[in-house]
């Protein structure tokens, strides 16, 4: 492994971790309010969160990139703010994974807001919780698994996140080359043993959160529920 | 060994010794963000050796291919300041687009094609391979609308008069890397690819290669040039000069492009 290697699995880790954090502030109440609507906008607020699922991380990369460029709405907004452009920056590639891992955040997080019997909401009522309070003591720690779920399947999305960093990220070294871009790298030089390398690990990474992922529900399904 | 109350002064020494080499460096060492073409990114890693020995400066290397690198300049605004292209196409059009100084482009490199295959007494010299249809199910090359290998080796096949037996075997790859891909996999049992890329110093050559002569093809130009960022970086402007100089361009004919 050289130095730029562990560079790249250090920049991943902070940019999924960071991403996580983010997509759980923003996303916990999208998908509170996703699970609890009558408003007709929830079809269209639902599918807008799911498009990255179905679009190829080339064209949300190819949109971004002019979105935030020089002549982008974006980009005049940031330069004005005096934030600079967000392109081949580590803030760029956040903004990027946020958009990016949106869905893998929120839909979880959503089913697990769904599955909260309206019961133990009115309970709560009826014992004068607000619904501050309500959302806070009962369905915060009610969807607890579903939280679980968001924040390891988010990172591990982020973690092998390609197309939308190689379009806007510019595979710039400690800056915006994170792990897929490396092991793209490696294989484009012709460098295979270091391919392999990254490539096996990414492929443990892989297997050890999905394992504890189903370890972890199937041990929520065999406890028995509170009455 | 040494005595222990020795330490500290070891430390000042280091210390000095340090300090003085940090003072023989240039005064305003840069760091120069350079986009290179995938092909030229091993021996432009060998060739910043030297360079930094040399000026002090240090490049940033971001591997990729050169038209993905024209998008990013253009529509994001991309801070890279030398532009190492794969083709000479990109750099003229990034002056003409303001993008680049005028008058900074130069051909650094002159790309050889060679047919290659993973199997080792598959391809011959004369390229007989070419005729013998039977021999083979599939010819990798890169995409001709993008890249200038893959347009030299349809160039190469034309003239040698086998587009019709050829046409229906050949598999388009993005680039040259993946055209390489196929064939060092055995999904293509030949490649149209640069020299550059089998022909590395200190890796044993495999399969077999034809040295496609330069009379059958056009000429692959490699330009490189100076983008609009790193215009007043003295960094960016030394490594340009570097590339024209006798030890890197040992380096690329060790890599196997011509000059």
């Amino acid at each position: 492994m050289t130095p730029d290697d562990w560079t790249a699995i250090g920049l991943t880790a902070r940019l999924a971790a960071l991403t996580t954090v983010l997509l759980l502030l923003v996303g916990t109440p999208v998908a509170w309010w996703l699970a609890r609507t009558r408003s007709p906008a929830k079809l269209l607020v639902a599918s807008l969160v799911a498009m990255p699922i179905v679009l190829p991380p080339s064209v949300l990369g190819f949109y971004l990139l002019l979105l935030m460029g020089p002549q982008g709405p974006l980009g005049q907004l940031t330069t004005a703010l005096g934030l600079g452009r967000l392109p081949f920056t580590f803030t760029g590639l956040v903004v990027a994974s946020v958009l990016y891992s949106m869905p893998f955040v929120v839909q979880p997080l959503q089913q697990a807001f769904e599955a909260i019997p309206e019961r133990a909401l009115e309970a709560a009522a009826t014992l004068r919780a607000g619904p501050w309070d309500r959302f806070v003591t009962v369905a915060l720690p009610l969807a607890r698994p579903g939280f679980l779920t968001a924040s390891v399947v988010g990172f591990a999305h982020t973690v092998g996140e390609f197309g939308v960093v190689l379009m806007v990220g510019g595979n710039i070294s400690g800056q915006t080359r994170v792990l897929s871009v490396s092991i793209y790298d490696h294989v484009e030089a012709g460098e295979f043993g270091a391919a392999h390398r990254l490539s096996l690990m990414m492929v443990l990474f892989s297997l050890v959160v999905l394992l504890g992922l189903q370890w972890a529900q199937r041990r929520k399904a065999v406890t028995p529920e509170a009455p | 060994m040494q005595p222990a109350h020795m330490a500290p002064r070891r430390i000042w020494l280091t210390a000095l010794a340090t300090v003085t080499s940090l003072a023989a460096l240039p005064a305003h060492a840069d760091e120069v963000l350079v986009a290179v073409a995938a092909n030229f990114a091993a021996p432009l890693q060998k060739i910043a050796e030297g360079f930094a020995a040399a000026t002090g400066h240090v490049i940033k290397p971001s591997a990729g291919a050169t038209g993905k690198f024209y998008t990013q300049i253009v529509a994001g605004g991309a801070p890279f300041q030398v532009l190492i292209a794969a083709d000479d196409e990109t750099p003229k059009k990034l002056v003409a687009e303001g993008h680049a100084v005028a008058g900074s482009n130069f051909t650094y490199a002159i790309g050889q094609l060679v047919l290659w295959s993973a199997t080792p007494d598959l391809v011959d010299e004369q390229g007989a391979v070419l005729a013998a249809a039977a021999r083979f199910s599939k010819l990798a090359i890169a995409n001709p609308r993008i890249a200038p290998y893959g347009v030299a080796g349809l160039e190469v096949v034309k003239a040698r008069g086998h587009t019709e037996a050829i046409t229906p075997k050949l598999v388009t790859a993005e680039s040259i890397s993946q055209a390489y891909q196929f064939a060092v996999t055995g999904n293509a049992e030949l490649a149209f690819v640069a020299l550059s890329q089998v022909q590395v110093p200190g890796k044993p050559a495999t399969g077999s290669m034809w040295k496609v002569p330069q009379s059958l093809y056009g000429e692959i130009r490699q330009d490189a040039v100076l983008l609009k960022p790193g215009e007043r970086s003295a960094g960016a402007k030394a490594l340009l000069a570097y590339l024209k100089t006798a030890p890197a361009q040992a380096v690329i004919q060790a890599y196997g492009y011509r000059h």
